[in-house]
Protein backbone atom coordinates (compact mmCIF):
# COMPACT_ATOMS: atom_id res chain seq x y z
CA UNK A 1 0.00 0.00 0.00
CA UNK A 2 2.82 2.39 -0.67
CA UNK A 3 1.90 5.83 -1.88
CA UNK A 4 3.47 6.97 -5.17
CA UNK A 5 6.02 9.14 -3.32
CA UNK A 6 7.23 6.04 -1.51
CA UNK A 7 7.93 3.98 -4.62
CA UNK A 8 11.49 2.75 -4.97
CA UNK A 9 12.09 4.73 -8.15
CA UNK A 10 10.91 7.93 -6.52
CA UNK A 11 12.97 7.29 -3.38
CA UNK A 12 16.14 6.82 -5.39
CA UNK A 13 15.29 9.80 -7.59
CA UNK A 14 14.74 12.12 -4.64
CA UNK A 15 17.91 10.93 -2.93
CA UNK A 16 19.99 11.44 -6.07
CA UNK A 17 18.56 14.88 -6.83
CA UNK A 18 19.09 16.01 -3.25
CA UNK A 19 22.68 14.78 -3.25
CA UNK A 20 23.46 16.66 -6.46
CA UNK A 21 21.90 19.92 -5.25
CA UNK A 22 23.60 19.73 -1.85
CA UNK A 23 26.98 18.83 -3.25
CA UNK A 24 26.85 21.72 -5.73
CA UNK A 25 25.96 24.08 -2.89
CA UNK A 26 28.74 22.83 -0.62
CA UNK A 27 31.42 22.80 -3.30
CA UNK A 28 30.46 26.28 -4.48
CA UNK A 29 30.84 27.63 -0.96
CA UNK A 30 34.15 25.81 -0.52
CA UNK A 31 35.63 26.99 -3.83
CA UNK A 32 34.46 30.58 -3.54
CA UNK A 33 35.70 31.06 0.00
CA UNK A 34 39.00 29.24 -0.47
CA UNK A 35 41.18 32.30 -1.29
CA UNK A 36 40.02 34.10 1.86
CA UNK A 37 40.61 31.03 4.00
CA UNK A 38 44.10 30.51 2.64
CA UNK A 39 44.94 34.14 3.37
CA UNK A 40 43.60 33.73 6.92
CA UNK A 41 45.70 30.63 7.45
CA UNK A 42 48.86 32.37 6.31
CA UNK A 43 48.12 35.30 8.58
CA UNK A 44 47.43 32.90 11.44
CA UNK A 45 50.81 31.20 10.95
CA UNK A 46 52.54 34.58 11.11
CA UNK A 47 50.52 35.51 14.16
CA UNK A 48 51.55 32.33 15.97
CA UNK A 49 55.15 32.86 15.02
CA UNK A 50 54.99 36.37 16.46
CA UNK A 51 53.11 35.10 19.52
CA UNK A 52 55.87 32.54 20.17
CA UNK A 53 58.38 35.38 19.91
CA UNK A 54 56.20 37.47 22.25
CA UNK A 55 55.89 40.28 19.70
CA UNK A 56 52.11 40.51 19.40
CA UNK A 57 49.17 39.99 21.75
CA UNK A 58 46.45 37.47 20.99
CA UNK A 59 43.98 40.08 19.69
CA UNK A 60 46.38 41.61 17.16
CA UNK A 61 44.93 43.01 13.95
CA UNK A 62 46.12 42.21 10.47
CA UNK A 63 48.01 45.49 10.22
CA UNK A 64 49.78 44.95 13.56
CA UNK A 65 50.76 41.44 12.50
CA UNK A 66 52.18 42.58 9.16
CA UNK A 67 54.05 45.43 10.83
CA UNK A 68 55.56 43.21 13.50
CA UNK A 69 56.42 40.58 10.92
CA UNK A 70 58.41 43.15 8.93
CA UNK A 71 60.93 43.18 11.82
CA UNK A 72 61.47 39.46 11.60
CA UNK A 73 64.28 38.27 9.38
CA UNK A 74 63.57 34.99 7.60
CA UNK A 75 66.48 32.88 6.42
CA UNK A 76 66.61 29.49 4.77
CA UNK A 77 69.08 27.01 6.19
CA UNK A 78 70.36 23.60 5.25
CA UNK A 79 69.43 21.44 8.22
CA UNK A 80 72.28 18.91 7.93
CA UNK A 81 75.01 21.52 7.68
CA UNK A 82 73.29 24.16 9.78
CA UNK A 83 74.34 26.90 7.34
CA UNK A 84 72.33 29.51 5.55
CA UNK A 85 71.60 28.21 2.05
CA UNK A 86 70.69 30.57 -0.76
CA UNK A 87 70.48 27.91 -3.48
CA UNK A 88 66.78 27.44 -2.69
CA UNK A 89 64.38 30.32 -3.33
CA UNK A 90 62.92 31.49 -0.05
CA UNK A 91 59.80 33.01 -1.60
CA UNK A 92 58.60 29.83 -3.27
CA UNK A 93 59.90 27.34 -0.70
CA UNK A 94 57.05 25.20 0.65
CA UNK A 95 58.30 23.43 3.73
CA UNK A 96 55.45 20.95 4.04
CA UNK A 97 55.77 19.89 0.39
CA UNK A 98 59.57 19.71 0.63
CA UNK A 99 59.36 17.06 3.35
CA UNK A 100 57.43 14.77 1.01
CA UNK A 101 59.57 15.51 -2.04
CA UNK A 102 62.07 12.85 -3.13
CA UNK A 103 65.05 15.19 -3.44
CA UNK A 104 64.08 18.07 -1.13
CA UNK A 105 63.14 15.74 1.71
CA UNK A 106 64.76 12.75 3.38
CA UNK A 107 63.73 9.67 5.27
CA UNK A 108 64.42 9.83 8.99
CA UNK A 109 66.03 6.83 10.62
CA UNK A 110 63.37 5.16 12.81
CA UNK A 111 65.65 5.28 15.87
CA UNK A 112 66.14 9.03 15.80
CA UNK A 113 62.56 9.78 14.74
CA UNK A 114 61.18 10.72 18.15
CA UNK A 115 58.81 13.20 16.51
CA UNK A 116 57.25 10.29 14.53
CA UNK A 117 57.22 12.22 11.27
CA UNK A 118 59.05 9.61 9.11
CA UNK A 119 60.34 12.18 6.60
CA UNK A 120 61.66 15.66 6.92
CA UNK A 121 62.73 18.42 4.56
CA UNK A 122 66.44 19.09 3.95
CA UNK A 123 65.98 22.84 4.28
CA UNK A 124 64.06 24.86 6.79
CA UNK A 125 63.06 28.42 7.37
CA UNK A 126 64.42 30.03 10.50
CA UNK A 127 63.21 33.36 11.85
CA UNK A 128 65.52 35.79 13.60
CA UNK A 129 64.38 38.69 15.74
CA UNK A 130 66.76 41.30 17.04
CA UNK A 131 67.98 44.85 16.98
CA UNK A 132 71.24 46.66 16.28
CA UNK A 133 72.72 43.61 14.63
CA UNK A 134 72.19 41.48 17.74
CA UNK A 135 69.94 38.43 17.49
CA UNK A 136 67.61 38.39 20.48
CA UNK A 137 65.38 35.48 19.53
CA UNK A 138 65.60 32.47 17.24
CA UNK A 139 62.20 31.17 16.17
CA UNK A 140 62.16 27.65 14.77
CA UNK A 141 59.27 25.97 12.98
CA UNK A 142 58.72 22.50 14.42
CA UNK A 143 56.19 19.72 14.01
CA UNK A 144 55.49 16.23 15.20
CA UNK A 145 52.83 13.63 15.63
CA UNK A 146 50.38 13.93 18.53
CA UNK A 147 47.61 11.45 19.23
CA UNK A 148 45.53 12.05 16.10
CA UNK A 149 47.33 14.59 14.02
CA UNK A 150 50.54 16.28 13.09
CA UNK A 151 50.97 19.32 15.32
CA UNK A 152 52.64 22.36 13.76
CA UNK A 153 54.11 25.08 15.90
CA UNK A 154 56.93 27.47 16.63
CA UNK A 155 59.46 27.48 19.42
CA UNK A 156 61.43 30.60 20.27
CA UNK A 157 64.88 30.29 21.83
CA UNK A 158 67.12 32.82 23.54
CA UNK A 159 70.53 33.59 21.91
CA UNK A 160 72.15 31.01 24.26
CA UNK A 161 70.11 28.45 22.17
CA UNK A 162 69.12 26.63 25.37
CA UNK A 163 66.43 28.73 27.00
CA UNK A 164 62.88 28.60 25.68
CA UNK A 165 61.40 32.05 25.16
CA UNK A 166 58.05 31.06 23.71
CA UNK A 167 56.02 28.20 22.31
CA UNK A 168 52.93 28.19 20.13
CA UNK A 169 50.91 25.98 17.79
CA UNK A 170 49.14 27.03 14.64
CA UNK A 171 47.69 23.78 13.41
CA UNK A 172 46.71 20.48 14.98
CA UNK A 173 43.76 18.12 15.24
CA UNK A 174 44.02 16.97 18.84
CA UNK A 175 40.93 16.35 21.00
CA UNK A 176 39.36 19.68 21.98
CA UNK A 177 39.52 20.16 25.75
CA UNK A 178 42.18 17.46 26.24
CA UNK A 179 45.08 17.35 23.77
CA UNK A 180 43.66 20.54 22.22
CA UNK A 181 44.83 22.29 25.38
CA UNK A 182 48.24 22.62 23.72
CA UNK A 183 46.63 25.86 22.51
CA UNK A 184 46.14 26.94 26.13
CA UNK A 185 48.09 30.17 26.61
CA UNK A 186 48.85 29.39 30.26
CA UNK A 187 50.36 26.04 29.39
CA UNK A 188 52.37 27.56 26.55
CA UNK A 189 53.61 30.22 28.97
CA UNK A 190 54.83 27.48 31.34
CA UNK A 191 57.51 26.66 28.74
CA UNK A 192 59.04 30.11 28.96
CA UNK A 193 62.35 30.08 30.80
CA UNK A 194 62.76 26.30 30.63
CA UNK A 195 66.22 25.01 29.73
CA UNK A 196 65.72 22.80 26.68
CA UNK A 197 69.33 21.84 25.99
CA UNK A 198 72.12 20.47 28.13
CA UNK A 199 74.77 23.03 29.06
CA UNK A 200 77.65 20.71 28.11
CA UNK A 201 76.93 18.83 24.90
CA UNK A 202 73.79 20.78 23.93
CA UNK A 203 71.67 17.63 23.62
CA UNK A 204 67.94 18.03 24.28
CA UNK A 205 67.06 17.47 27.94
CA UNK A 206 63.54 18.94 28.01
CA UNK A 207 60.82 16.61 29.34
CA UNK A 208 57.05 16.85 29.41
CA UNK A 209 56.05 15.00 32.55
CA UNK A 210 52.94 13.01 33.26
CA UNK A 211 51.35 15.23 35.89
CA UNK A 212 52.89 18.23 37.60
CA UNK A 213 56.51 19.24 37.87
CA UNK A 214 57.94 18.99 41.38
CA UNK A 215 59.55 22.40 41.72
CA UNK A 216 62.01 21.04 44.33
CA UNK A 217 63.48 18.54 41.86
CA UNK A 218 66.91 19.45 40.42
CA UNK A 219 65.58 18.82 36.89
CA UNK A 220 62.58 21.13 37.33
CA UNK A 221 64.15 23.77 35.11
CA UNK A 222 63.94 21.37 32.18
CA UNK A 223 60.53 19.89 32.91
CA UNK A 224 57.06 21.00 31.84
CA UNK A 225 53.69 19.91 33.27
CA UNK A 226 51.92 17.32 31.14
CA UNK A 227 48.39 18.03 30.00
CA UNK A 228 45.88 16.10 32.06
CA UNK A 229 43.90 13.59 30.04
CA UNK A 230 46.31 13.95 27.14
CA UNK A 231 49.29 11.71 27.86
CA UNK A 232 49.89 10.81 24.22
CA UNK A 233 49.63 14.39 23.00
CA UNK A 234 52.05 15.49 25.75
CA UNK A 235 54.44 12.73 24.73
CA UNK A 236 54.13 13.87 21.12
CA UNK A 237 54.99 17.45 22.07
CA UNK A 238 58.03 16.25 24.00
CA UNK A 239 59.11 14.13 21.02
CA UNK A 240 58.78 16.95 18.53
CA UNK A 241 60.71 19.44 20.64
CA UNK A 242 63.46 16.91 21.36
CA UNK A 243 63.71 15.87 17.72
CA UNK A 244 63.88 19.35 16.26
CA UNK A 245 66.30 20.68 18.87
CA UNK A 246 68.38 17.53 18.54
CA UNK A 247 71.28 16.79 16.20
CA UNK A 248 69.06 15.48 13.39
CA UNK A 249 66.93 18.65 13.55
CA UNK A 250 68.23 22.15 14.20
CA UNK A 251 71.22 20.90 16.24
CA UNK A 252 73.85 21.77 13.57
CA UNK A 253 72.23 25.15 13.00
CA UNK A 254 72.21 25.98 16.71
CA UNK A 255 75.87 24.90 16.99
CA UNK A 256 76.73 27.14 14.05
CA UNK A 257 74.78 29.97 15.70
CA UNK A 258 76.70 29.60 18.98
CA UNK A 259 79.95 29.92 17.03
CA UNK A 260 78.72 33.18 15.51
CA UNK A 261 78.08 31.77 12.04
CA UNK A 262 74.63 33.31 11.82
CA UNK A 263 74.07 37.04 12.05
CA UNK A 264 71.16 39.36 11.45
CA UNK B 1 -0.93 29.93 14.13
CA UNK B 2 0.26 33.45 13.39
CA UNK B 3 3.71 34.42 12.23
CA UNK B 4 4.19 36.44 15.40
CA UNK B 5 3.54 33.60 17.84
CA UNK B 6 5.62 31.20 15.73
CA UNK B 7 8.50 33.62 15.86
CA UNK B 8 8.30 34.75 19.49
CA UNK B 9 6.95 31.71 21.32
CA UNK B 10 10.21 29.73 21.10
CA UNK B 11 12.11 32.59 22.72
CA UNK B 12 10.63 32.30 26.23
CA UNK B 13 7.26 30.55 26.20
CA UNK B 14 8.43 27.43 24.37
CA UNK B 15 12.19 27.75 24.48
CA UNK B 16 13.94 24.78 22.86
CA UNK B 17 16.53 24.57 25.65
CA UNK B 18 14.37 25.82 28.52
CA UNK B 19 11.23 23.80 27.93
CA UNK B 20 12.11 21.12 25.43
CA UNK B 21 15.61 20.60 26.93
CA UNK B 22 17.16 20.15 23.47
CA UNK B 23 20.61 21.21 22.36
CA UNK B 24 22.17 21.24 25.84
CA UNK B 25 25.46 19.73 24.68
CA UNK B 26 26.64 22.67 22.64
CA UNK B 27 25.28 25.10 25.23
CA UNK B 28 27.86 23.68 27.63
CA UNK B 29 30.74 23.59 25.20
CA UNK B 30 30.85 26.98 23.54
CA UNK B 31 29.69 29.36 26.29
CA UNK B 32 32.94 30.17 28.10
CA UNK B 33 33.41 33.22 25.90
CA UNK B 34 30.82 35.61 24.51
CA UNK B 35 32.59 35.84 21.18
CA UNK B 36 32.11 32.16 20.41
CA UNK B 37 28.53 32.37 21.69
CA UNK B 38 27.72 35.02 19.09
CA UNK B 39 29.28 33.04 16.26
CA UNK B 40 27.61 29.81 17.38
CA UNK B 41 24.22 31.53 17.75
CA UNK B 42 24.49 33.06 14.29
CA UNK B 43 25.40 29.72 12.77
CA UNK B 44 22.57 27.87 14.53
CA UNK B 45 19.95 30.50 13.61
CA UNK B 46 21.08 30.29 9.99
CA UNK B 47 20.99 26.49 9.96
CA UNK B 48 17.64 26.02 11.74
CA UNK B 49 15.91 28.67 9.62
CA UNK B 50 17.15 27.42 6.26
CA UNK B 51 16.96 23.70 7.02
CA UNK B 52 13.32 24.23 8.02
CA UNK B 53 12.73 26.19 4.82
CA UNK B 54 14.30 23.62 2.50
CA UNK B 55 12.79 20.62 4.26
CA UNK B 56 9.38 22.27 4.08
CA UNK B 57 9.74 23.15 0.39
CA UNK B 58 10.35 19.53 -0.57
CA UNK B 59 8.26 17.94 2.20
CA UNK B 60 5.64 16.65 -0.27
CA UNK B 61 8.34 14.79 -2.19
CA UNK B 62 10.35 13.30 0.67
CA UNK B 63 9.77 9.53 0.76
CA UNK B 64 8.99 8.67 4.39
CA UNK B 65 11.44 5.75 4.41
CA UNK B 66 14.44 8.07 3.96
CA UNK B 67 13.08 11.29 5.46
CA UNK B 68 15.56 11.46 8.34
CA UNK B 69 18.47 10.97 5.93
CA UNK B 70 17.11 13.67 3.64
CA UNK B 71 16.81 16.09 6.57
CA UNK B 72 20.30 15.18 7.74
CA UNK B 73 21.75 15.81 4.27
CA UNK B 74 20.17 19.24 4.08
CA UNK B 75 21.28 20.14 7.61
CA UNK B 76 24.81 18.83 7.08
CA UNK B 77 25.21 20.81 3.84
CA UNK B 78 24.06 24.01 5.55
CA UNK B 79 26.42 23.42 8.45
CA UNK B 80 29.37 22.95 6.09
CA UNK B 81 28.47 26.20 4.33
CA UNK B 82 28.24 28.00 7.70
CA UNK B 83 31.59 26.52 8.75
CA UNK B 84 33.24 27.64 5.50
CA UNK B 85 31.89 31.17 5.92
CA UNK B 86 33.17 31.34 9.50
CA UNK B 87 36.59 30.11 8.38
CA UNK B 88 36.72 32.78 5.69
CA UNK B 89 35.48 35.77 7.66
CA UNK B 90 35.96 34.97 11.36
CA UNK B 91 39.06 32.80 11.33
CA UNK B 92 40.17 33.11 14.94
CA UNK B 93 36.66 32.49 16.29
CA UNK B 94 36.22 29.52 14.01
CA UNK B 95 39.55 28.15 15.20
CA UNK B 96 38.59 28.45 18.84
CA UNK B 97 35.26 26.70 18.19
CA UNK B 98 37.10 23.86 16.42
CA UNK B 99 34.74 20.91 16.07
CA UNK B 100 31.68 22.50 17.62
CA UNK B 101 30.55 24.19 14.42
CA UNK B 102 30.51 20.80 12.71
CA UNK B 103 28.59 19.41 15.66
CA UNK B 104 25.63 21.69 14.88
CA UNK B 105 24.68 18.80 12.59
CA UNK B 106 23.91 16.76 15.67
CA UNK B 107 22.19 19.62 17.51
CA UNK B 108 18.82 18.16 18.45
CA UNK B 109 17.04 21.49 17.94
CA UNK B 110 17.75 21.59 14.21
CA UNK B 111 16.67 18.01 13.61
CA UNK B 112 13.73 18.32 16.00
CA UNK B 113 12.29 21.35 14.23
CA UNK B 114 12.81 19.85 10.78
CA UNK B 115 11.05 16.62 11.73
CA UNK B 116 8.50 18.10 14.10
CA UNK B 117 7.50 21.28 12.32
CA UNK B 118 8.82 21.68 8.80
CA UNK B 119 7.56 18.27 7.62
CA UNK B 120 3.98 19.36 8.32
CA UNK B 121 3.91 23.09 7.57
CA UNK B 122 4.32 25.36 4.55
CA UNK B 123 7.74 26.93 3.82
CA UNK B 124 7.29 30.50 5.07
CA UNK B 125 5.94 29.60 8.49
CA UNK B 126 8.59 26.84 8.81
CA UNK B 127 11.31 29.36 8.08
CA UNK B 128 9.92 31.65 10.78
CA UNK B 129 9.70 28.73 13.21
CA UNK B 130 13.35 27.88 12.52
CA UNK B 131 14.30 31.50 13.04
CA UNK B 132 12.37 31.66 16.32
CA UNK B 133 13.90 28.45 17.66
CA UNK B 134 17.36 29.55 16.62
CA UNK B 135 16.86 32.82 18.46
CA UNK B 136 15.46 30.94 21.47
CA UNK B 137 18.65 28.88 21.56
CA UNK B 138 20.72 32.03 21.12
CA UNK B 139 18.98 33.76 24.07
CA UNK B 140 19.92 30.93 26.44
CA UNK B 141 23.46 30.83 25.07
CA UNK B 142 23.82 34.58 25.54
CA UNK B 143 22.49 34.39 29.10
CA UNK B 144 24.95 31.62 29.96
CA UNK B 145 27.81 33.13 27.95
CA UNK B 146 27.55 36.61 29.49
CA UNK B 147 27.54 35.24 33.04
CA UNK B 148 30.32 32.73 32.42
CA UNK B 149 32.69 35.17 30.77
CA UNK B 150 31.91 37.97 33.22
CA UNK B 151 32.35 35.92 36.39
CA UNK B 152 34.88 33.44 35.02
CA UNK B 153 37.31 35.75 33.23
CA UNK B 154 36.11 39.17 34.44
CA UNK B 155 35.55 40.38 30.89
CA UNK B 156 32.91 40.67 28.17
CA UNK B 157 33.83 40.08 24.53
CA UNK B 158 37.44 40.23 25.68
CA UNK B 159 37.09 43.72 27.24
CA UNK B 160 38.00 43.74 30.91
CA UNK B 161 35.07 44.59 33.21
CA UNK B 162 36.44 43.25 36.51
CA UNK B 163 40.26 43.46 36.52
CA UNK B 164 41.59 40.04 37.57
CA UNK B 165 43.87 39.57 40.57
CA UNK B 166 46.38 37.89 38.25
CA UNK B 167 46.60 41.10 36.20
CA UNK B 168 46.91 43.33 39.26
CA UNK B 169 43.18 43.94 39.74
CA UNK B 170 40.81 43.03 42.55
CA UNK B 171 38.60 40.34 41.05
CA UNK B 172 39.33 36.68 41.76
CA UNK B 173 37.98 34.81 38.73
CA UNK B 174 35.49 32.05 39.47
CA UNK B 175 37.15 28.92 38.11
CA UNK B 176 33.90 26.95 38.10
CA UNK B 177 32.46 29.36 35.53
CA UNK B 178 35.16 28.33 33.07
CA UNK B 179 34.25 24.67 33.39
CA UNK B 180 31.35 23.04 31.56
CA UNK B 181 29.27 22.11 34.66
CA UNK B 182 28.61 25.78 35.47
CA UNK B 183 26.47 25.95 32.33
CA UNK B 184 24.17 23.36 33.90
CA UNK B 185 23.57 25.59 36.92
CA UNK B 186 23.05 28.65 34.74
CA UNK B 187 20.63 26.90 32.39
CA UNK B 188 18.72 25.65 35.45
CA UNK B 189 18.54 29.23 36.77
CA UNK B 190 17.30 30.38 33.36
CA UNK B 191 14.60 27.69 33.39
CA UNK B 192 13.66 28.70 36.94
CA UNK B 193 13.24 32.37 35.97
CA UNK B 194 11.23 31.55 32.86
CA UNK B 195 8.96 29.17 34.76
CA UNK B 196 8.30 31.76 37.42
CA UNK B 197 6.83 33.94 34.66
CA UNK B 198 5.06 31.08 32.89
CA UNK B 199 3.87 28.72 35.67
CA UNK B 200 2.06 26.60 33.08
CA UNK B 201 5.50 25.28 32.00
CA UNK B 202 5.95 23.53 35.34
CA UNK B 203 5.47 19.80 34.88
CA UNK B 204 2.99 18.08 37.18
CA UNK B 205 4.52 15.80 39.71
Amino acid sequence: MSKPKDSIAKTIGVAAALCIVCSIMVSMAAVMLKPLQVENQKLDIKKNLLAAAGLVKSGATKVEIEQAFANVKTILINLDQGQEDQSVDLATFDQVKAAKDATLGKLIDAKTDVAKIKRRERHSKVYLVGSNGQVELIVLPIYGKGLWSTMYGFIALAPDTKTVRGFSFYQHGETPGLGGEIDNKKWQASWIGKIALDGGNFGPIIRVLKGKVNSASPQAASQVDGLSGATLTSRGVEGMVRYWLGKDGFGPFLANFRQGGITL
Amino acid sequence: MSVKTTLFDPIFKNNPIGLQILGICSALAVTTKLETVLAMSGAVIFVTAFSNLFVSVIRAHIPSSIRIIVQMTIIASLVIVADQVLKAYFFSISKSMSVYVGLIITNCIVMGRAEGFAMKNPPWISFVDGLGNGVGYAVVLLFVGVLRELFGSGSLLGYTIFPLVGDGGWYQGNGLMLLAPSAFFLIAIFIWIVRTYYPEQIEEE
